[in-house]
């Protein structure tokens, strides 16, 4: 079985995210980037199931500046077999990325495709669901449990309810929750052993996809800061201030 | 030297993601406890941290002097008990053999010191032998193709962990200095080995030493280093050059832990109606902190890079650690002023470096040692 992966470069985590002084985008020079959190679950287990031998092959696929090649070789120390680059600068919105995909997976014919359910630079949370309605391909999303047997892939998903577990013919698409897995860190010697990994480097263009930006961004700010909090002594007086103050009900 | 500069950026993010959401969460445990988790030992085994400078085709990762201090910068953040732990098989436990080793020793023991499957200590400090060390008098007496080793070793790091200890003993007693020591290595599961009991230190709960003792320690003659006598004490001092690189690192790294607590603290304690560092006196102690840690840092690298083109650095690798450990010392003693009273409660961080910093002005040559060596070389340069 060949597994997918997509990974994303995003703004590490821990950095504290500031708007250009113009606001005219998220600031990005000299802030340190890594791997999508979700895109790194996703890595973790597709390495599980090749360690497993349910895959044979993992294939890392990632969308982005040069620099993107990092978080490539990053999936190839966690234990991806080969990466794929789509080198762009564009501003890649959803559609785009998951037509880029489309194109890979019609390349690679892919028994799975597991990405994280949204990154968390813009938090979109379309990537996965777009990819599904281009390819017709059955989804998974939120998973907190895989398991692939007999030409299937069961997907435990974390709803608004709880947990509900569908069924999916393979070739399928799942997107990671965060407690699906915890993702190992890379070894010093796997992180050495990647540099040898192949890595193919594509475009959108040569891939046929467009990169066109669907939306404009007119600004970015910090949310407004938030005012400290009042206790009031009873319900009566919380549903008065509600109504009369914040004129919210 | 970086040699791939993207290579370096992963180890560094590995190291530096570990230290973070792995060690740091573990600094009050291992305190506590003094001992570090077997299972964290186990896990930086696999992530492959006992082979930092095991030169690459022994299955380390052959880092050059400027990755070394890069990755001791980002272990310095912790508690310098993990760091000890995999310090002496990157350092003085496995550098003897790294630099003058035979082939046959090399590819002995370095794949499993790479590994972390066998720990190394370093044997040269005594009783009666500290800061002289060149005055070894453990000896090692030549017995058909033997040698039998008699003495006691002090201090010695990682020693109720290790698998082999590199031991400097005197080959010939005619010899009083330096050039009658040879350098030895030596199975730790050997008969006429015993360690005394574990010492009680001031700080570094987690990291371990003890007395190594030999009585008439049967040493096989291929355990000579090199395979040559008289040259242990070169052995040594070559050892100690690089180690005091990395020792000068781990100090920019507590430094600028230190500095982050003591920042984050003084930004949020609030007396006199504002964050105490709005007041001047606690911001001059921030300020020389910042400023004196980066100029350890800027020394460290300069030195490192100096190293990795193969120059002398002698001098150079002692002002860094004269400069960069007794910086440290004063950031911590600031850092400890800024808490307040917080600062000298166990709760807070800044109270367990201030005292596990202390001994890098201690060991791999005192203070006073270093300033020596720099004055030396300095008297020898003019004349
Ligand atoms: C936690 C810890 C771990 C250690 N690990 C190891 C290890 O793994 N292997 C190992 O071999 N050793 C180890 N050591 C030993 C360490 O290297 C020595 O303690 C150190 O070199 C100082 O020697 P000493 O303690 O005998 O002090 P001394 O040499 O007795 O020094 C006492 C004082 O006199 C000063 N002094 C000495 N000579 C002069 C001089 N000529 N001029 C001016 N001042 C002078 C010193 O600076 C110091 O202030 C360790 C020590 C500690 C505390």
């Amino acid at each position: 079985m060949k597994i997918l992966v997509a990974v994303k470069r995003v703004i590490d985590y821990n950095v504290k995210v500031r708007p250009k002084a113009d606001g005219s985008d998220v600031d990005l020079a000299n802030v340190k980037m890594a791997i999508n959190p979700f895109c790194e679950i996703a890595v973790e287990e597709a390495v599980r199931l090749k360690e497993a031998g349910t895959a044979t092959e993992i294939v890392a696929v990632s969308i982005g500046p040069k620099q993107a090649q990092e978080q490539i070789r990053t999936a190839l120390a966690l234990g991806a077999d080969r990466g794929i680059h789509v080198e762009t600068d564009a501003r890649m919105e959803p559609l785009a990325v998951a037509k880029t995909l489309k194109a890979l997976i019609e390349k690679e014919s892919p028994d799975l495709i597991i990405m994280g359910k949204q990154s968390i630079d813009a938090d979109n949370n379309q990537t996965g669901q777009m990819l599904g309605a281009l390819t017709a391909m059955p989804q998974g999303t939120f998973a907190s449990e895989v398991k692939v047997a007999d030409g299937k892939v069961a997907v435990t998903r974390e709803v608004d309810g709880g947990l509900q577990t569908v069924e999916l013919n393979l070739p399928a698409i799942v997107t990671t929750d965060l407690r699906l897995n915890e993702p190992r860190y890379a070894s010093l010697p796997n992180i050495m052993k990647a540099k040898k990994k192949p890595l193919d480097t594509t475009t959108p263009d040569e891939l046929g996809v467009s990169t066109e930006a669907r939306v404009n961004l007119l600004k970015v700010e910090l949310p407004p800061e938030r005012q400290a909090g009042i206790k009031v002594p009873d319900v009566d007086t919380l549903v008065d201030k509600l109504k009369n103050e914040a004129k919210v009900i | 030297m970086i040699r791939d500069q993207e290579f370096l950026n992963q180890i560094l993010d590995t190291i530096s993601r570990f230290v973070r959401d792995r060690l740091m969460p573990l600094e009050a445990q291992v305190a506590e406890e003094g001992k570090i988790p077997d299972d964290v030992v186990q896990e930086m085994k696999e992530l492959g941290f006992f082979g930092l400078t095991i030169p690459e085709e022994y299955g380390g990762m052959g880092l050059t002097m400027e990755e070394e201090v890069l990755v001791a910068f980002e272990l310095g953040r912790t508690s310098p008990a993990f760091r000890s732990l995999i310090g002496t098989n990157n350092g003085i436990g496995s550098a003897a053999i790294v630099f003058d080793g035979t082939e046959e020793q090399k590819q002995k023991y370095l794949p499993l010191y790479a590994s972390g499957e066998t720990i190394g200590s370093f044997c040269l400090t005594e009783p009666d032998v500290g800061s002289d060390s060149a005055a070894v008098k453990t000896t090692a007496v030549r017995d058909g193709d033997h040698y039998i080793l008699n003495g006691t070793k002090r201090y010695i790091t990682n020693a109720s962990r290790a698998g082999t200890f590199t031991v400097m003993a005197r080959t010939n007693p005619e010899i009083k200095g330096a050039r009658g020591v040879s350098a030895f290595l030596v199975d730790a599961d050997l008969p006429g080995i015993t360690l005394g009991p574990v010492d009680k230190k001031m700080g570094q709960a987690g990291s371990t030493t003890c007395d190594v003792i030999f009585e008439d320690c049967r040493v096989p003659a291929d355990a000579l280093i090199g395979g040559k006598e008289g040259e242990g004490f070169i052995t040594a001092m070559k050892v100690l050059d690089r180690g005091r690189l990395h020792i000068s690192g781990v100090s920019v790294g507590a430094a600028e832990r230190l500095i982050g607590d003591a920042l984050k603290f003084a930004m949020e304690r609030k007396q006199f109606g504002k964050p105490i560092a709005e007041h001047q006196l606690i911001q001059a102690m921030l300020a020389d902190s910042k400023a004196e840690a980066y100029a350890a840092r800027c020394m460290v690298l300069e030195a490192a890079r100096k190293r990795d083109q193969g120059h002398q650095i002698s001098t150079e690798a002692s002002c860094c650690k004269l400069f960069a450990t007794e910086m440290v010392g004063r950031v911590a003693d600031r850092a400890v002023q800024i808490h307040g009273g917080a600062g000298y409660m166990a709760e807070y961080a800044v109270e367990r470096f201030y005292r596990d910093v202390r001994l890098f002005r201690l060991y791999e040559g005192t203070s006073q040692i270093q300033q020596i060596v720099i004055a030396r070389n300095m008297v020898r340069d003019a004349s």
